[in-house]
């Protein structure tokens, strides 16, 4: 047994929520000055431009790069040997994330209830929290900031066996599509295909933790996700939606088993601003 | 084309404006998003008067983060626009010159652009930090209590966007 201190874990959030909202991954910011060099057409350049130039200023004055500064969820795979002490982990995450947006002067964008108050928590919490429990006296945490924009262009839909690879092409192609100038492209795209409807969107969403400089292991899902890369900077939707190549920086597929009958496919949008972080205690 | 724009515009500064044309814009703007939207809704609905000026005026779709001791505003981009549809065509009957977000319009609103003579203009989304640069002065008109989608008047200097709906209703997506 190792006892882990969830005050750890606590700070690593709070600290985490503050730096992805300021910084660029490295690999991100490559593939946009890659695709300022090669676009053509002088306004889809210049969005370009200006999506290099707010990174800077972001970076430099350790301010916001985008104002959504998302809704924060938390992936925490934590080893069977791991004693948590020190409180409740759950009260200890949301504590984590509400002090890093509170010090870190992002904005609070999370409302208590979906439908009716529809009142800001003004602490950007709760966060969505996925718990996985694994082998080993490590506890690795991950946390991505999601906008929302992008969220909302995103899609689940229960493609049949028969609908095959053509069927998820079209699938992921026509969301991009739809997506549009909406999802603030250029755009990272998580899909998952398998397994249930439910965890279908979850592997979606857990595709956009790859750095986008890593694809898919298996050899198949590598050449779909290049494929789909290609043919969604094929769309002509552009930075910003002013037309050019770069509509989609990357494609990250996650797979899992299915049920004979079924063939579960989730889009999930993320525009350049993707950001998460991860963290082994 | 590339115009530098003195606030309030006019009818005729308006309609020389085409889709695809780069502005800078200098003056006062209004911010308000969905939950303001909302409230201005509800106002129109009762019969009341709005808490600004909406005759001539330019509302900016933006929620803010907050600001930094001797900033006026944090980050503050363009949210997406398509989500004030239901709202728009009554503020633009009602003396909206424009408005400033991201994304598509509906046909209704671009209609109501074209019948009023007004402008959706379209800023870089997700240049939150860049655009925070052009606001000089934040001063708070209405709905504190909803915090970041609060009406807040914005001053601003050469605020970088682009013409996204003209008077005649070209689009710049459609370009
Ligand atoms: S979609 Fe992304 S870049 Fe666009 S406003 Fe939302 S968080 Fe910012």
């Amino acid at each position: 047994m190792r006892d882990v201190d969830v005050s750890i874990i606590e700070n690593k959030l709070r600290e985490a929520c503050m730096a992805i909202a300021v910084e660029y991954s490295h690999d991100i910011i490559c593939a946009l000055k890659k695709g300022e060099q090669e676009e053509t057409r002088e306004k889809s350049k210049a969005a370009l431009r200006m999506l290099l130039e707010n990174a800077e200023i972001a970076s430099r004055e350790q301010i916001a790069i985008c104002q959504d500064t998302g809704m924060a969820i938390v992936w925490v795979k934590a080893g069977q040997e791991v004693h948590f002490t020190g409180g409740s982990l759950m009260e200890a995450i949301n504590r984590g994330v509400a002090a890093g947006y509170h010090d870190g002067y992002l904005r609070a964008s999370v409302v208590d209830d979906p439908l009716f108050d529809r009142k800001n928590t003004k602490t950007n919490t709760p966060a969505v929290v996925y718990c996985d429990i694994v082998p080993g006296d490590e506890v690795e945490v991950e946390v991505m900031a999601k906008g929302f924009g992008s969220e909302n262009k995103s899609k689940t839909k229960m493609l049949t066996p028969a609908d095959g690879v053509e069927g998820v092409k079209k699938f992921v192609l026509d969301a991009i599509r739809e997506a549009g100038p909406n999802a603030c492209p250029p755009m990272v795209v998580g899909v998952g295909v398998g397994g249930t409807f439910d965890s279908c969107a979850v592997m979606a969403k857990k595709a956009l933790l790859r750095p986008i400089s890593q694809s898919n292991p298996d050899e198949r899902y590598r050449q779909l996700e290049d494929e789909l890369l290609e043919a969604a900077n094929q769309l002509n939707v552009g930075p910003m939606g002013l037309h050019g190549k770069t509509t989609a920086l990357k494609i990250q597929i996650e797979q899992f088993p299915t049920h004979i009958a079924g063939l579960p496919c989730a889009v999930n949008i993320c525009c350049h601003v993707c950001r998460h972080a991860r963290m082994v205690i | 084309m590339k115009y530098n724009i003195k606030l309030p515009m006019d009818l005729e500064t308006r309609k020389k404006l085409r889709a695809g044309d780069e502005v800078y814009l200098t003056g006062i703007i209004y911010t308000a998003r969905d939950a303001a939207h909302k409230r201005l809704h509800e106002l129109r609905e009762k019969g009341e008067p709005y808490p600004f000026d909406v005759k001539d005026a330019i509302v900016y779709y933006v929620g803010p983060t907050p600001p930094k001791p001797g900033h006026a505003v944090g980050s503050a981009g363009p949210t997406t626009a398509t989500r004030m549809d239901p709202y728009a065509p009554e503020l633009l009957d009602d003396g909206l010159a424009g408005m400033i977000g991201k994304g598509r319009r509906s046909k209704e609103v671009v209609d109501a652009i074209i019948r009023n003579q007004a402008i959706n203009f379209v800023a870089v989304g997700g240049a939150g930090a860049l655009l925070s640069q052009s606001i000089k002065k934040a001063e708070p008109v209405a709905f504190e209590e909803l915090l970041s989608e609060a009406i807040v008047r914005l001053t601003v200097e050469d605020f970088p966007c682009f013409v996204g709906v003209d008077t005649l209703g070209n689009d710049i997506y459609d370009e």
